[in-house]
């Protein structure tokens, strides 16, 4: 479709309508295909002063191909949306390798690339839209948590400067074609919130609004946020945002997610989307859950009315994408519930006073 | 599966809240003066307090003149974000300067409440704060405040709130649920009449601006009516009491009142509560004289103190040090340490064995928590600081013990516990982890050295070199990180070091430690599960004492764990299908006489009594699927869980009687039995017993494992192998059943969800779960006593029947012994299950309702279960072609047991 309002209103009505399917692992398919230092540089970067294999996302400028051509596996496994190859492009996550003049230009060719993938599965199956997420990682500093035991009120970053880093990679995003953003793997909520502060900015400078997906990460069995909030609390925290979904990705597998995709189902008046990884690390640090054992979880979501969008986190592949849309194939997606007015706050928990 | 929303995380839900204000510098001097002094510990102590004794929200704010208001409130909550047990509730960020708001709003991640904006600088400035604290995600506390000033009257504070709502709900779009007014508590018996009516008019006011703006909230300051009082604490409480009395009756919802400050409106003295009551409804002209008169007869009564639940502290030194730790308390640390030393020292003992004893032991219970999931890591992190606590105090006790052991000649000690190097390794950027790391070594008073992230080995190495480092820790994330881990450790080796290496990181494990790093290098090298076992791992390795000790168990432990590794690789090794099939399970068929079952065919149950079904229900994988661990009946008295399983069993009961009374559910099954052969690996199954016309062939899996070594008869099983081969001539029998105890179960379901009731849903999928479970194994018997009857005398208790006692068994197609989900295709043709028993198979061959239990029944004495393990690819090879499939999708659905890799 010509326009992002086109596809939008398309997104909208395929949400009412059906569960859709966000794709599996980018990390995961990079690995698989052993790039060395040289296969990260490319041309571009030769020369350049520092070690950058491992910097996923620079790949977006130098091996676009390959970030192409993983974005079209996803697609043609049935992937409704896709997400760009951009978790760590923010100023300050691409600090680890001083390429932090590229956050702009990853981005907007993050989102190129996807664009570009995304269209092409449309032209080839014309009634069935195809979405490009804007992909906004958590960076790699927390506003909340303190590096330093000896003086627990610092902070090695801060809300302003997440904002900043987190305005520049939204409008990069945004210029290179995606039709949503999404905040994901959220370890320390203050960071979630500067990002939606600068892309809620970032919509009144451009008079234009697109949908904000957000996506927590429960880093164990604590049931917690890295930050210490626990599921409703985080909900409560990002409301405001309007977020078109919430809901969870990372850390753990489907089988040890679900409670806390259940819970935020349970209180959230907005879709849910939620993306595990393939089960936990195995002793080598490989994920090896079977496509039909992540499948048959998330159809199982699907069937209990918890979700509206699923997909895949780490060590998820192509495979288990095709497996997870066929199981949800069909399901009625979860009807966001509606809720009482009451003010809500958290701090690390919920707290809730009725109207 | 969730209880989150029944216990954990039960939301705190209220209609009124008390907001503390000691932590107002405007309302506490004691706070004031602490923050002025730059006593920032105290401080929190204020706040923890506060907390502690019930405060819902904490409202802070420092606004001094004294004070750079906007460094202190950023300092303040960056410290309170570091306690969890203060964080944990919403946060109020008090100030009348915007700034101050701003610059707070940027450090809290909860959604806390902005206190306040008002109209006070126009309409403009009023919007432009509440845009902004819509996007910071907040609550607001509007006062009744305009250019004109403050509002007084009842009229004023209604008309200015009125507005307020407007511009808010109407221009700004702020949700009114998060609107709350401060309609301005003003004094009242000051001896100015105009003040007579202050209480009243704010509570008229309330009464209707709740009536009049939807959903919004009403709060105050409320020590403010009793100003005129100060000095006289029992009457001031007095009139809080009274006035809030009337006032949330009204419709206040909030209020900054200290509940210490408070008296409970039942227990006032008759005489005094008239006569606040004459003052703040204003009930006649000379209220303030009778109150007067009788207010210093009360003077002396005194408030209520709060007290803290210190049980705890009636325990032996050493549970007081854990309890400390785990809750993070450090206000008894000090005395409880001088006791644990003393006890040492009067056993001949050093300052230092209170650390690696009683210490180490409370750090490890924190560990034992934080790896349960019981605590989370900030807890950790504060726990860790108590143990620094601890430790500051011993530290002038082991530098005089070090002084005297100088003066005797000994050799000097260290002065930190030690110098530890951390580092992510190269082509990894992960980090929060090691930080964590850093953060506990350091409470524990190790010296540490953090080289950050990407790090190289050849960096790590000369810098450990450089620093002198006891200890080299290394973390990473990503899988590759695993290997450059090992690098290192190779690199050590081959460098000469000899100082441990710890490993860490969430891709890590034991394993991989043991297997892959540990055999590079060989000094110590030990795994750290996570951030709280550092610090124990670290003092054993940093002890003389237990040093050697440590690193032996270790090494034998890892060594043990390589062995069965190692095992476990050989056992990997397949032979040729051929000579599985060679060793399959020897059963003696000449003069086996097999029994012809009563009916051939379809048997079919309509409408199976639950009642019936109950009785013979496997409760333990019930309290598994609620997560909670345990064998039944024993769990209903666990020391841990115990209590979560009874009110858990006693729901399920409860439910189950209404479920079979109210019939929520209909059991359906179908049976059936026919005369069947083995031909190779498949297994024929006949319309009659001419055996002259094949109805269907079933395929079995045969195990490829070795199975060589002297003593080692094993046999490689498939499952035709319990049926007598075509060749036999012997005429023997296959059954199959598909059971179901799910009809009705998405009408009740949707019943539980449209009540939102969570709980009762998946209690009852449980139950549903439990009773096709039950069901499978009662068909089974009555086919073994009854239907097949090829054993009509079998009398088994319910535990021997759990136990699988009996002969005969009953594989279902996805399971160990048949892992292939195709075949229940076959199965569903041969028992019409859809149509007889009301069961679907979906895509992907799972049924439909999901209490369902289906399989094949075998009845040779010798068939048993077996897992078959994984295969190779000329079995596959051979599968698919009997079945008629094509090779890839054979291995799809055959993937978690293939022995090779098929490859893209």
């Amino acid at each position: 479709m010509a326009s992002r309002a086109d596809r939008l209103d398309a997104l909208n009505a395929s949400l009412r309508a059906r569960i859709l399917v966000l794709d599996g692992a980018m990390g995961t398919m990079i690995q698989r295909r052993k790039l060395d230092e040289a296969g990260y540089r490319g041309a571009r970067f030769a020369t350049y002063g520092r070690e950058i294999k491992g910097n996923n996302d620079v790949l977006n400028l130098t091996q676009p191909d390959i970030v192409r051509e993983i974005h079209g596996e996803y697609l043609a496994a049935g992937a409704d949306l896709i997400e760009t190859n951009t978790f760590s492009s923010t100023r300050i996550a691409q600090a680890d390798y001083g390429m932090e003049e590229l956050a702009y230009e990853l981005n907007r060719e993050g989102a190129r690339l996807a664009r570009e993938a995304a269209e092409a599965a449309s032209a080839k199956t014309p009634h069935k839209v195809r979405f490009v997420a804007g992909a906004l990682g958590p960076t790699n500093r927390t506003a909340s948590i303190s590096p330093d035991v000896n003086d627990p009120g610092f902070r090695a970053t801060s809300f302003d400067e997440l904002k900043a880093a987190f305005g520049e990679q939204a409008r990069g995003l945004l210029d290179g074609g995606a039709d949503l953003l999404l905040v994901e793997t959220i370890i320390d909520t203050l960071n979630a919130k500067a990002a939606l502060f600068a892309i809620d900015e970032l919509f009144e400078e451009r008079g234009e609004r697109v949908p904000v997906m957000i996506s927590g990460t429960i880093t164990d069995q604590s049931g917690r946020l890295l930050s210490g909030q626990t599921a409703e609390a985080f909900w409560n925290s990002l409301r405001h945002a309007h977020p078109l979904t919430i809901g969870f990705n990372c850390a753990l597998g489907a089988d040890l997610l679900r409670p806390y995709v259940a819970e935020i189902s349970r209180v959230a008046d907005t879709y849910v989307c939620a993306y595990p990884n393939a089960g936990l690390p195995n002793a080598f640090g490989e994920y090896d859950e079977h496509p039909h054992t992540t499948a048959d979880h998330l159809g199982s979501w699907a069937k209990d009315g918890l979700v509206n969008i699923v997909g895949g986190c780490c060590g998820t592949t192509p495979d288990h994408i095709a497996a997870i849309a066929k199981a949800v194939e069909g399901v009625a997606p979860r009807k966001p519930p509606e809720v009482a007015p009451a003010m809500r706050l958290s701090g690390l928990e919920p707290f809730q006073l009725a109207s | 599966m969730n209880r989150a929303s029944e216990d954990g995380a039960a939301v705190q839900t209220a209609t009124f809240i008390n907001i503390g204000e000691r932590t107002n510098v405007t309302g506490s001097a004691k706070f004031k003066k602490l923050i002025l002094g730059g006593d920032f510990d105290a401080a929190l102590d204020v706040a923890r307090q506060q907390v502690e004794s019930g405060a819902q929200i904490i409202d802070i704010n420092m606004d001094e003149a004294m004070l750079d208001s906007e460094a202190a409130m950023v300092k303040f909550l960056n410290l309170i974000a570091a306690e969890p047990d203060i964080s944990r509730v919403p946060i109020m960020i008090d100030s009348s300067k915007w700034s101050v708001i701003e610059a707070g709003l940027k450090c809290v991640q909860g959604k806390p409440i902005v206190n306040s904006i008002s109209l006070k600088e126009g309409e403009d400035a009023f919007i432009a704060q509440a845009r902004k604290v819509r996007r910071y995600g907040a609550a607001v506390v509007v006062m009744a405040f305009d250019e004109k000033g403050q509002a007084d009257t009842e009229d004023r504070k209604v008309e200015i709130c009125t507005k307020s709502y407007k511009i808010l709900t109407e221009k700004v779009g702020f949700p009114a649920e998060d609107i709350i007014f401060d309609p301005n508590i003003f004094a009242v018996a000051t001896g100015i009449d105009e003040h007579n009516n202050y209480a009243m008019d704010f509570i008229n006011a309330t009464r209707r601006i709740k009536q009049t703006l939807p959903h919004c909230h009403i709060s105050g300051g409320v020590s403010n009516v009793s100003f005129s009082f100060r000095g006289n604490e029992p009457v001031r409480e007095a009139i809080h009491s009274v006035f809030l009395y009337h006032a949330i009756k009204a419709g206040m919802d909030m209020g900054i009142v200290n509940a210490g400050q408070l008296a409970v409106y039942e227990d006032i003295p008759a005489e005094l509560k008239e006569r606040c009551e004459d003052v703040i409804l204003n009930r006649r002209a000379d209220a303030t004289d009778r109150l007067l008169e009788i207010a210093e007869k009360y003077k002396s009564g005194g408030g209520v103190q709060r007290v803290a639940d210190l049980t705890w502290r009636n325990a032996d030194v050493n549970k007081r040090l854990a309890h400390a730790m785990v809750n993070g308390i450090t206000d008894y640390i000090d005395d409880d340490t001088e006791e644990a030393r003393s006890i040492a020292e009067k056993s001949g003992g050093r300052p230092l064995d209170v650390i690696e004893g009683p210490l180490m032991d409370g750090m490890n219970v924190v560990g034992d928590l934080f790896g349960a999931g019981k605590m989370f890591l900030p807890q950790v992190v504060k726990s860790a600081r108590v143990m620094k606590k601890a430790v500051a105090y011993l530290i002038p006790f082991i530098e005089a013990e070090k002084a005297k052991r100088a003066a005797a000649g000994m050799a000097a000690e260290r002065q930190t516990n030690g110098k530890i190097l951390l580092a992510t390794v190269k082509g990894d950027v992960h980090d929060i982890g090691k930080n964590i790391v850093g953060v506990v070594l350091q409470c524990n008073n190790y010296e540490v050295v953090d080289l950050g992230v990407m790090v190289s080995s050849a960096k790590i190495l000369q810098t450990a070199r450089e620093v002198n480092a006891d200890i080299i820790g290394l973390s990473g994330l990503i899988t590759p990180s695993l290997d450059e881990m090992a690098y290192v450790a190779r690199e050590m080796e081959r460098e000469g070091f000899t100082v441990p290496l710890l490993i860490g990181g969430a891709t890590t494990s034991k394993v991989h430690t043991a297997v892959k790093i540990a055999p590079g290098y060989k000094n110590a090298v030990v795994y750290v599960p996570d951030a709280s076992r550092a610090v124990g791992v670290a003092g054993s390795l940093m002890s003389e004492q237990l040093r050697g000790n440590f690193t032996a168990e270790v090494k034998v432990d890892y060594e043990k764990m390589r062995e069965a590794h190692a095992r476990q690789q050989l056992s990997k090794k397949r032979q040729t299908i051929a000579a599985a099939r060679a060793n399959k399970v020897k059963i003696t068929w000449d003069g086996y006489k097999p029994e012809k079952p009563r009916t051939l065919g379809l048997t079919i149950f309509d409408d199976y009594d639950l009642a019936e079904l109950t009785r013979t229900v496997d409760w333990t994988p019930f309290f598994q699927t609620w997560e909670l661990a345990g064998r039944y009946p024993n769990i209903l008295e666990d020391a841990t869980v115990g209590k979560a399983a009874r009110s858990l069993y006693n729901d399920a009961q409860a439910m189950l009687q209404r479920l079979v009374g109210e019939k929520w559910l209909t059991a359906r099954a179908v049976i059936g039995f026919w005369p069947a052969n083995a031909v190779g690996d498949d297994i024929e199954i006949y319309t009659d017993d001419s055996r002259k016309k094949v109805l269907t062939t079933l395929h079995t899996l045969r195990q490829q494992m070795v199975r060589e070594g002297a003593g080692n008869e094993r046999a490689n099983a498939a499952l035709a192998d319990y049926i007598a081969p075509k060749e036999t001539g012997i005429a023997d029998y296959i059954g199959a059943f598909a059971v179901t105890s799910g009809i009705g179960t998405e009408e009740k379901v949707r019943e539980f969800e449209k009540d939102q009731d969570d709980y009762n849903s998946i209690l009852f999928k449980a139950l549903a779960d439990r009773l096709a479970e039950s069901f499978a194994e009662r068909m089974h018997q009555r086919v073994r006593k009854e239907f097949w009857g090829y054993d009509p005398g079998e009398a088994l208790t319910n535990e021997q029947l759990i136990a699988e006692q009996y002969r005969g068994i009953r594989p279902a197609p996805g399971y160990p012994a048949c892992p292939d989900h195709t075949e229940k295709a076959l199965l569903w043709r041969l028992l019409n299950a859809e149509k007889t028993a009301g069961v679907t198979l979906t895509e992907s061959f799972a049924m439909w309702p999901a209490a369902a239990v289906s399989g094949f029944y075998f009845a040779h004495p010798q068939s048993a279960y077996f897992g078959l393990g994984k295969i190779e690819r000329d079995q596959v090879e051979d599968y698919a072609k009997r079945k008629g499939m094509d090779l890839r999708s054979m291995e799809r659905w055959l993937a978690p047991n293939l022995n090779y890799d098929p490859g893209p």
